[in-house]
Formats: structure tokens, sequence, C-alpha cells
């Protein structure tokens, strides 16, 4: 837990298009206690809705939208995949 | 075998891996990068990957197919450049009769496409190129 109680500091991992849009792989966010990885999208890219399809992993596994963040998660914002 | 590998990747291993005395069937994908001839010819893909959950999500996909069709399941993909002509990704499933072999090759291969976090970017003679699928993407303003 960061200094105040009522926030949280999460890491932000980016992959492929919305890594080199961002210029980095990763991004650090200090957001409000209760948040979830629907609403740290605005924080990574203000201003542009989520794509289409964008799926969210929290330490490494798959995680819901919904899913309540705790302080020190990872979340990794998966935009639609093309491996194969 | 389920891995992602830097190196240029060897089918027969793959399909070694999936050897059974009790499968008298094997199915194989070999999925190569595909030359776009053109003014600006595709000369490579870059593969990327969110390593730890991609290497979970392939364990996953083996370990459901292999129950669902009662097959033995390897899977590999390549990241990095891969070059025209170069082998991206090697699946090859046995099991007991040809029918299975082969539905659970195919649902793997799909299963990839469609849920692991892998990403790929086209690379022109020039250079240029484009993730492949990926949002458009508008003016940004990056945090702090």
């Amino acid at each position: 837990m960061s200094m105040a109680d009522d926030t949280i500091d999460v890491r932000v991992l980016l992959f492929a298009g919305l890594r080199e849009h961002l210029g980095r792989g990763e991004i650090v966010v200090r957001t409000a206690n209760g948040s979830t990885p629907a609403t740290l999208w605005p924080l990574v890219m203000a201003g542009s809705p989520p794509p289409a399809g964008l799926r969210h992993a929290v330490n490494g596994s798959w995680a819901q939208a919904d899913h309540r963040l705790r302080d020190g998660d990872v979340v990794a914002m998966i935009t639609a995949v093309s491996g194969g | 075998m389920i891995a992602l590998s830097h190196a240029p990747l060897a089918v027969e291993r793959v399909v070694a891996a999936v050897a059974d005395p009790a499968h008298g069937g094997l199915g194989c994908f070999v999925g190569s990068t595909r030359a776009e001839p053109g003014p600006m010819p595709l000369v490579a893909l870059h593969y990327e990957a969110y390593e730890v959950l991609a290497r979970d999500e392939l364990r996953h996909i083996a370990e459901r197919l292999s129950r669902e069709h009662g097959a033995r399941i390897a899977i590999v993909h390549r990241l990095g450049r891969v070059a025209v002509g170069e082998v991206a990704v090697v699946v090859a499933a046995s099991a007991p009769h040809r029918a299975e072999a082969l539905a659970a090759c195919s649902a793997a291969v799909e299963a990839l496409k469609a849920d692991v976090p892998i990403w790929k970017r086209t690379i022109r003679a020039d250079g240029s190129g484009d993730w492949v699928g990926g949002p458009e993407m508008g003016a940004v303003t990056v945090p702090r």
C-alpha cells in the first residue's frame, strides 16, 4: 500500500502495438484502492477507448476486467492476439 | 513438449515428442512465414509474446485437447524475427486413430491463434511494417 491507504501502485505490462505506441513495455501507475484492470485503461491510454477484444492478466494469469486489484499487482493489457 | 523458442524450430523433434506405440495416427501442422510479393515485399515476421502466460496457455490447450481427444500434443512457437520460408510454429498431435489426431492438431492450432498472447509484426523490404490484427492507435497521452 502506498503512503495514503486509499491508493495502490500497480505495474502495467504492454505488448506489441500498444508497447510500441507508448514507447515502453511497462508503466507503474498509482491508482485508487478498489481499481480494476478496466479502470486502469484510461490511465494508460488517455482519451482512447479500450480496443475491441482487450483482455487482462493479473500476476501472470487471466483475470476479468472487474478483478479487484491489490497493491503491487502486475497487470498485462492483452490486445487481440495474432500468433501462429 | 510445450515451448517458445528464439532459435529455428526442428519439426522432427516436435513430431518425435508425441510418438507413442499405442498411437497409430499423427497429425502435424507447420506454419511458416509466407511471402507477400509486391512493390514492398514481406521479408520476415517478428513475433513477441507475454511469455509466462503464453507458455501457461499453450500448456492448458494441450492438456484440454489431450483429454478431449485421447491425444498427445506438442506445440512449439518461434519468437523474434522469422524470415520468409522459416518455420514459425509446429503443432503435432498423436492419437490411436487418425480422426482424433487430426482433430486435436487442428483444434490446437485454432486455440493457439485465438487465445495465446503472441503477436506478430510484418517486416517489409524497406523496414516498414505493422502489427497484425492489433488496434488502431490514435493520439495518446503518455502518463508522467
